[in-house]
């Protein structure tokens, strides 16, 4: 869905969200939070921004029955958004080895990734995705990706498109076959499970990896403290200290 | 036009926001002008840092809400260092609602509070359902009136006692609240509720149960609010479910001096301004010089 925002889309950074009013009526009653799937435009021009949705509930069914010049209320954008890679070497830890972005987005978690590859591939950062789904029609934004960079990697669950088995499984397999002169930072959005698993694997091979959580939100801008999320420093929150957390530091 | 009195606090109109649904105010700055509001009620602070509840912690109902978050707070220490210098400089009253495991710790509280100016005025959270303990200080007229006494002990700034509406007789709550010396009584807070996920049949909310609020909950709070007010002589507040100006009007005519919006604030960050506009067109429209003449004014 296309948003006619030229605030939020100018203000936008990759990773973020915006609150959305699905209706003026009290059912549902509160927001619903998606992430920032794409800016439109380029420059002072850039007006629209897209959210990606899956129909789940309520919500995102009224959502789903909008029409072209529909009014919506759209809070935002929100959140901290997912940081970028070190571009140059004085920002850098290790000065002697280039930046290398891998993306892995698993089902609907694709949503926010789109935004991120775009902008990698403007900073002319190398970047890698991956995507992930249970079957081949759930393979969300290949084209979109494919724009942004040519090396997109495919695996489904059940093997009906791209190699056979879970995301994580493809993202050892890259891992083996592609070179390891780069300092690599990955980027992961997807359900809780898929998620643990690459935080482990980047874990094992030391790599800072930035995970998109998506959690139950009533405000979205820090108030009612419920889409808690447990750090190593404490209680967090994904409205305000997130969506995007540095994996090292999540209690899983 | 708007002025109400709550105990020593004058307010410029009877806005205010609710417990819990506001932070510390900060996080409204862009979304509200914050001195327009008639009073700030802070998030509830206790004396230690607490943790809150297990996840989930919202979850959806019928045009409302269920909250368990547990009064996560930082303590009242991070408080005092944190939130306090920005809550003063705002210009509008600020009310800090605390809560305590027991009397000790409410009078402690209620002490260090006490010597700061810039709070005006303290609210005794003493309804919360969501914190582990046997019942509800706000469920028996006895601890009710020993809490309010202990903290009137140590403090002249005004006290708000906040009621719990998961009570039977919410009248000799209230009373015992004004007997020991309370300056108001703010009601209500969440309704106990609860919901399941009938896939997994497990709790919607990590706690279990939860508070509910919203509109769903408002002809419930309406009634207790009348109820309350024509059996006390102190101001009566009036919380639950209010989205607009017409259900604060109506909270007033119930007999409410001032109002708190809560789970309305999650949804229209800017409702607390638009409120008050909408109450002073209701008085223009209806040529009422004076709030306080709709202020119980229920025409039976």
């Amino acid at each position: 869905m296309s948003l006619d925002a030229p605030y939020i889309a100018r203000a936008a950074k990759p990773g973020q969200f915006v609150q959305i009013r699905c209706n003026d009526s009290f059912e549902p009653l509160l927001r619903r939070p998606f992430s920032i799937h794409r800016v439109k435009g380029e420059g002072s021009r850039v007006k629209d921004i897209e959210i990606l949705y899956e129909v789940v509930g309520k919500g995102t069914e009224i959502l789903a029955g909008k029409k072209e010049g529909d009014f919506i209320d759209v809070l935002g954008p929100l959140g901290n958004g997912f940081i970028l890679p070190r571009t140059t070497n004085h920002e850098r830890r290790t000065t002697n080895s280039e930046p290398r972005a891998i993306i892995i987005a698993g089902g609907i978690g694709a949503a926010p990734l789109v935004y991120l590859a775009e902008e990698l591939t403007k900073k002319k950062i190398k970047t890698i995705i991956l995507i992930g789904a249970k079957t081949k029609n759930l393979i969300l934004c290949e084209k979109d990706f494919k724009k942004a960079t040519p090396e997109v990697y495919i695996s489904t669950d059940d093997g009906t498109y791209g190699s056979q088995g879970f995301v994580s499984k493809l993202f050892h397999k890259i891992l083996k076959t592609t070179e390891s002169k780069f300092e690599t930072i990955v980027y992961v959005c997807g359900p809780h499970g898929m998620l643990k698993c690459i935080v482990d694997i980047c874990q094992e091979r030391k790599f800072e990896c930035h995970a998109s959580l998506e959690e139950k939100m009533a405000c979205g801008i820090g108030v009612c403290l419920g889409c808690a999320v447990k750090t190593k420093s404490g209680i967090k929150l994904a409205c305000k200290d997130g969506p995007v957390f540095n994996a090292s530091e999540l209690i899983w | 036009m708007m002025k109400v009195k709550i105990g020593k606090i004058k307010l410029k109109n009877p806005v205010m926001t609710a417990s819990g649904t506001f932070g510390y105010a900060k996080e409204f700055e862009k979304l509200v002008n914050l001195k327009h509001i008639g009073a700030i009620i802070t998030k509830t602070i206790t004396l230690n840092p607490r943790q809150g509840n297990p996840m989930p912690r919202i979850c959806e109902a019928s045009a409302g809400m269920l909250n368990a978050i547990g009064l996560q707070n930082e303590g009242i220490d991070n408080f005092l260092k944190e939130k306090m210098p920005y809550l003063s400089k705002i210009g509008a009253p600020i009310i800090v609602s605390i809560s305590g495991n027991n009397i000790d710790e409410f009078f402690i509280l209620a002490r260090r509070l006490d010597k700061i100016k810039s709070i005006s005025g303290i609210e005794l959270n003493i309804s919360c359902p969501n914190i582990n303990c046997e019942g509800l200080v706000a469920q028996d007229t006895k601890e009710t009136y020993e809490v309010v006494k202990a903290v009137r002990k140590i403090t002249d700034k005004t006290i708000i006692t906040k009621l719990s509406p998961n009570v039977t007789d919410i009248v000799g709550i209230a009373k015992a609240a004004e007997n020991a010396g309370s300056d108001a009584v703010s009601l209500v807070n969440t309704f106990l509720g609860m919901a399941i996920d009938i896939d997994t049949r497990k709790p919607k909310l990590g706690n279990i149960t939860g508070g509910l609020s919203g509109p769903c909950i408002k002809p419930i709070a309406l009634r207790m609010v009348y109820e309350a007010s024509k059996n006390i002589n102190i101001p009566v507040i009036g919380i639950g479910g209010i989205m607009n100006a017409n259900d604060a009007i109506e909270f007033m005519i119930a007999g409410a001096t001032a109002i708190q919006v809560g789970t309305a604030n999650f949804i229209k960050p800017g409702v607390c301004g638009k409120i008050v506009k909408g109450i002073e067109a209701y008085l223009k429209k209806h040529k009422i010089e004076k709030i306080e003449d709709i202020i119980g004014n229920l025409k039976i």
